[in-house]
């Protein structure tokens, strides 16, 4: 995929075809995590019914299931990156160590969204296909196939008001050795803590309908 | 201590085949119309499984629960084992729980015997390490020799039910939950199982067996349980046994 797309896009964008290889590359692998895992979650509880209905698990159990098995797929994919890396080097190094960091917290927003999505689509089965077709749009409109410094300082705002490009930027810049701005750490952590406190709260108040709804 | 009080117990299973429950969409249509366009979401169906239960069983009970098909025996136990919460009343259980319902769930038929031990482990609540120590005995009491290294892929049912049943008996347990009195394996096997599974039984705190079996259960619990449609119709007490 990214052989095919990057030096097309490259060209088409009119961006230098090694920059935009190495950005193309990354954003695509990070991006097939996030909304994989996004896109699976709603069938978090309703896969695993079988083993809800059978054993008193925590139902936490059926998410660490489906994140451990998305980081493997990411771990597969990232040797891309490595090869990338090696062969395109960043502009720098020295921010590679926030990188885990980013990762992280990106796995604590993901863990919050995929409880909460697991549980309303048990209730509501049509969810997941919502979800779906969000994530799809989504796609396009993160800076994964364009970059965000192409938009210019009067759009900026499509980047800046879209969470998943934050997510993607506190993976991504550490990488690449681009400056990351402040905002992406601040919209991160400030969404990890909302979201946990209002999935905890909902996921408090249904936790105990989950069996029944399957 | 093993106890398990309840009192009022209620559990409700809603219904929602019909079109438009289980639809976000129409939900939040039938928010914002108030019900004009999509049909009344609220006005769902439930069937009530368990109805007002009370019982009190204390630490060397041999509880039997017997009726037809239907009256709420496996959900019981399911509420005991603490899958379903109950929707009113109060439930309390004291000890340890082991469910002997569903004792080949999680099992992989891609991986080998040994590695499927530790899956079951694991969904027992065992740490790694307690399986590591009774995996051995485990192996042993499951006799399917060297196929305990090949993919589950390659037993017979028999076989694999064998290595489930080895593994859901070789723990201690406070209180056990069993769905008709398991039985697994050949002729010979059958004998082993029997044994071991008694022993187990015997060492528990507290047992509650749900049968159809009654000969079974006037043999080896002291509480009868009647249901019928989710009630309890009468509780016969015979402390002949234990």
């Amino acid at each position: 995929m990214v052989g095919a797309m990057g030096p097309l896009y490259g060209a088409l964008l009119g961006q230098d075809v090694a920059s935009y290889l190495q950005h193309l590359a990354i954003s695509l692998i990070i991006w097939t995590f996030i909304s994989g895992l996004i896109n699976e979650a709603g069938t978090a509880f309703v896969g695993a019914e079988g083993y809800i209905k059978q054993v008193a698990l925590p139902l936490s159990v059926h998410i660490f299931r489906l994140i451990a098995k998305n980081v493997v797929m990411l771990a597969h994919n990232a040797l891309i990156i490595v090869v990338v890396l090696i062969f395109l080097p960043p502009a720098h190094w020295r921010d590679v160590w926030l990188f885990p960091l980013g990762l992280l917290l990106v796995l604590g927003n993901l863990f919050w969204i995929s409880l909460l999505l697991a549980v309303l689509s048990t209730r509501f089965r049509d969810i997941p296909q919502l979800v779906t077709n969000i994530v799809q749009v989504a796609f396009f409109l993160s800076p994964i196939i364009w970059k965000a410094s192409m938009l210019g300082p009067k759009n900026r705002f499509v980047a800046d008001f879209n969470p998943l490009y934050h997510f993607i930027e506190v993976i991504r810049a550490p990488l690449l050795g681009e400056p990351i701005h402040a905002i992406s750490w601040i919209v991160t952590v400030s969404l990890l803590v909302l979201g946990s406190i209002v999935a905890f709260l909902v996921f408090a108040r249904l936790r105990a309908r989950v069996p029944y709804w399957l | 201590m093993a106890v398990i009080q309840a009192h009022n117990l209620v559990v409700e299973f809603p219904i929602y085949s019909f079109t438009g429950h289980r639809s976000f969409k129409k939900s939040l249509l039938n928010l914002a119309t108030g019900g004009i366009l999509a049909k009344d979401a609220a006005n769902r169906v439930v069937v009530r499984a368990l109805d007002n239960l009370n019982f009190e069983f204390h630490e060397g009970d041999r509880v039997g629960l017997i009726g037809s098909n239907g009256s709420g025996k496996s959900t019981l136990l399911q509420v005991l084992a603490g899958i379903y919460e109950p929707v009113a009343g109060d439930l309390k259980v004291e000890g340890r729980i082991t469910s002997m319902l569903g004792i080949t769930l999680g099992m992989d038929a891609e991986v080998t015997g040994v590695e499927n031990i530790y899956l079951r482990g694991r969904l027992m609540g065992l740490s790694r390490q307690q399986i590591d120590a009774m995996v051995d005995d485990i192996a042993d009491f499951a006799g399917i020799g060297d196929f305990l290294n090949l993919p589950m892929r390659t037993y017979s049912s028999g076989m694999a039910m064998r290595l489930a049943f080895a593994v859901a008996t070789s723990v201690d347990a406070d209180i056990i939950l069993m769905d008709e009195w398991l039985s697994v394996g050949d002729a010979e096997f059958v004998q082993k199982a029997k044994a071991k599974l008694t022993q187990m039984v015997d060492k528990a705190r507290l047992v509650v067996i749900a049968s159809h079996n009654h000969a079974m259960i006037k043999d080896q619990c002291n509480i009868i349980l009647t249901l019928e449609h989710g009630k309890i119709v009468s509780t016969q007490r015979t402390d002949s046994t234990s």
